[in-house]
């Protein structure tokens, strides 16, 4: 394999929402080289990709970061970082600011003020967003772009990290980055668990299925703290377009509904858990399936919902207008989509401190990678990025730099080779992964049991991923592509088990769907008002109980 | 879910391979876009957006409920026209002003 050796101040690992904006913050406030690998291309890589219809997280006028902390820390029943969480909202302000200046379009009403949706949200065009972004990270001159370079691993001794490799999926060139301070910025986990439409439209799933977790992997492997794995994100979603639901509900006032017309929402709670519960439930007692009243909307709000869905999910929209059962006749179909592991819709991710500094010296993780801080949106995965940025920058001042070994280069070098040859094997990554997300699906929560598991559950779950993950040593790849189809495939399978290990640690039921745990069925505050993380050691997952004050 | 080329229009320059957040999108020794993984579509319509000479459009997979229906883009200005073509043949014209927010 070609290689290719680079020395760079920061590494950020994804160039996506918070890795753009890191890079940018770091770049604007010193002359320190810094070095963005994406594995796609940054101008629509990530959840951006196709759009956003609105900032999820913003402090609307009368609200202060406090009430918007508070907010987060209830609707996650208790398990979530003050302190994050406030670090995070006190920027939201700022970086929308930030954005709007550089060309996002943000609506304003008569006094010029921010038009808001509900108490927190605001409203945009946000079809260029990740354009907008890219273009603020690449015309700095001290950052400098590797499109399609996929990260494999970073290296980590004496719990220092040095740096990462890579693989140029374009080329094969094999990458060696040298950096002392490394940012993870790669999103969170899709395509873990079967998704709802497992056949040919199986990528048609809510998260970007192109994040696969890749960062937590990596973290894993090295032994860096982990937290709430157990909480899984479920989006409550338009049938088979999986397009969001809140511009129908927020947006023209759109009610669940179960087959008999009954409003439902109300009987089950109104936290985030709680709505994709009550449309579970409502299936489970054969009152399914389930809608959004959007019959007799008039039609201008029908024309309004045709646009902002092509702004940010046009599948919607092809979907009404291609057969003509438009929304305002029509209730819009609404389902559960598979449980994802995200980090900016619930509290899943690295455990790091305010800086947003992970437990590996100099790594530091924002956005959906990062944990303890849920609802953080695009605009907290910002708020993260420049606050990683500027920590960054701080511990570059205080620490040497250091290097990668060459014993870790030829092992590195040495795995890639030996997966990547033409010699034939009985299984592809395509077919172990259809197996890993039968067996997460059917034994650890998924949709086919209705987000249920047991311990024994569990424990079957576990014993298949392990022998799925030894048989994944037998891959083989034909060119760079299918290098990184190996890697992602092992790296969902390390996070499954990890998944796995946290569902089994909380002895009980404190999100419905998100960790329906059928041995214990209950909340129990008395026990269980605690963080759960995990550390991986010698082979096992060491599970961490932390005291939600501890952080 | 996933996205058609048509090699007819297509010029070659290989803009929607770059631009794919999945990298689907390979050129062919003819110099023509084809997508390589059809089943790994997210259907995000970066490619569409992305093509200078509208070749690529999208569908939504039987599985997920099409019905033979295709949607392309093409901008004029600040206006991007979101183009349907109906299994029956009409064809539906949406435009939205990239200068306006979402109602909703
Ligand atoms: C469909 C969808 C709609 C959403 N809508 C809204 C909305 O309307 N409003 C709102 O506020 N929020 C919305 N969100 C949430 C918001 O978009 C995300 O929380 C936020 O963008 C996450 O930012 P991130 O930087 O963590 O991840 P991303 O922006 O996804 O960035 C991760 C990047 O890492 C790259 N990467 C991954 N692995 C590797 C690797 N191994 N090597 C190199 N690169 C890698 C990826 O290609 C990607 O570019 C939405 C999310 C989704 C999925
Ligand atoms: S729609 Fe998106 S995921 Fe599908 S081929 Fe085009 S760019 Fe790639
Ligand atoms: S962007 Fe359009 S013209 Fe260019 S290679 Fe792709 S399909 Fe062909």
């Amino acid at each position: 394999m070609k290689t290719e050796r680079i020395k760079t101040d920061i590494l950020i690992i994804g160039g996506g929402t918070a890795g753009c904006y890191a890079a940018v913050t770091a770049a604007e406030n010193s002359d320190k080289q810094i070095l963005i690998c994406e594995k796609a291309h940054i101008k629509r890589s990530g959840c951006l990709a196709a759009g956003v219809n609105a900032l999820n997280a913003y402090i609307t006028e009368g609200r202060t970061p406090q009430d918007y902390a508070d907010y987060c820390i209830k609707d996650a029943h208790g398990i979530a970082r003050e302190d994050l969480l406030l670090t995070m909202s006190q920027r939201l302000k700022a970086v929308t600011e930030r954005l709007e200046r550089e060309g996002l379009v943000i609506l304003r009403d008569e006094q010029g003020k921010y038009v808001t949706r509900g108490d927190r949200n605001i409203k945009i065009n946000g079809e260029n967003i990740k354009p907008l972004l890219a273009d603020m990270a690449q015309r700095q001159p001290n950052v400098r772009v590797l499109n399609r370079v996929n990260i494999t691993d970073i290296d980590v001794t004496g719990g220092r990290i040095n740096g990462a490799f890579g693989i140029g999926i374009g080329d094969g060139t094999f990458y060696i980055i040298e950096a002392s301070a490394v940012l993870m910025a790669t999103g969170g986990a899709a395509g873990l668990y079967k998704p709802n439409n497992p056949g040919f439209s199986r990528h048609k799933m809510w998260y970007c299925p192109f994040n696969t977790g890749a960062g937590y992997a990596m973290g894993i492997r090295h032994g860096a703290e982990m937290t709430t794995f157990e909480m899984r994100f479920i989006a409550l979603r338009c049938k088979d377009t999986i397009a969001p639901t809140g511009t129908l509900a927020q947006g023209v006032g759109a009610k669940q509904v179960n087959v008999l017309g009954e409003v439902y929402e109300q009987k089950y709670g109104l936290t985030t858990s709680e709505r994709v519960y009550g449309t579970a439930a409502e299936n489970a007692a054969g009152r399914g399936p389930c809608f959004l009243r959007t019959e007799g909307i008039t039609k201008d709000q029908e024309q309004s919902l045709l646009k902002a869905y092509l702004n940010m999910a046009p599948s919607q929209t092809l979907k009404w207008l291609e057969n003509g059962e438009l929304p305002g006749e029509n209730n819009v179909e609404i389902e559960g989509t598979e449980p994802y592991i995200v980090g900016g819709h619930t509290a899943s991710g690295f455990w790091v401190d305010a800086d947003r500094a992970t437990t590996i010296k100099g790594l530091y993780a924002a956005g959906d990678a990062a944990g303890g801080a849920p609802q953080k949106y695009v605009t907290g995965a910002l708020a993260e990025g420049e606050i990683a940025a500027q920590s960054m920058l701080r511990y570059l001042d205080r620490n040497e730099p250091s290097g990668i070994s060459e014993e870790s280069i030829a092992r590195h070098l040495s795995e890639a080779g030996r997966f990547l040859s033409t010699s034939d094997s009985p299984y592809t990554p395509e077919q172990l992964e259809e197996a890993m997300q039968t067996v997460m699906d059917n034994y650890a929560g998924g949709i086919r049991t209705n987000y249920r598991f047991s311990e024994k559950s569990l424990g079957i779950a576990e014993k298949r991923i392990i022998q799925l993950e030894a048989l994944s040593d037998s891959l083989r790849a034909k060119d760079a592509q299918e290098l990184m189809y190996i890697y992602e495939l092992r790296e969902r399978l390390t996070v499954c088990k990890t998944v796995i290990a946290h569902l089994r640690a909380r002895k009980e039921t404190r999100w419905h769907c998100f960790a329906e745990n059928t041995d214990h069925p209950e909340r129990d505050d008395e026990h269980w008002k605690v963080f759960v993380n995990s550390r991986f050691e010698n082979g096992s997952t060491e599970i961490i109980l932390r005291r939600v004050s501890e952080g | 879910m996933s996205i058609e080329i048509n090699k007819n229009k297509c010029i070659g320059c290989g803009k929607c391979r770059d631009v794919c957040p999945g990298t689907l999108i390979a050129l062919g020794e003819d110099r023509k876009a084809f997508i390589r993984y059809p089943r790994d579509c997210w259907g995000c319509t970066s490619c569409l957006k992305e093509c200078p000479v509208y070749a690529i459009s999208f569908f939504l997979g039987a599985d997920m409920g099409g019905t033979g229906g295709r949607l392309h883009t093409e901008k004029e200005g600040d206006i991007l026209k979101w183009i349907t073509e109906r299994p029956d043949g009409r064809v539906i014209v949406t435009e939205v002003d990239t200068r306006e927010s979402n109602k909703y």
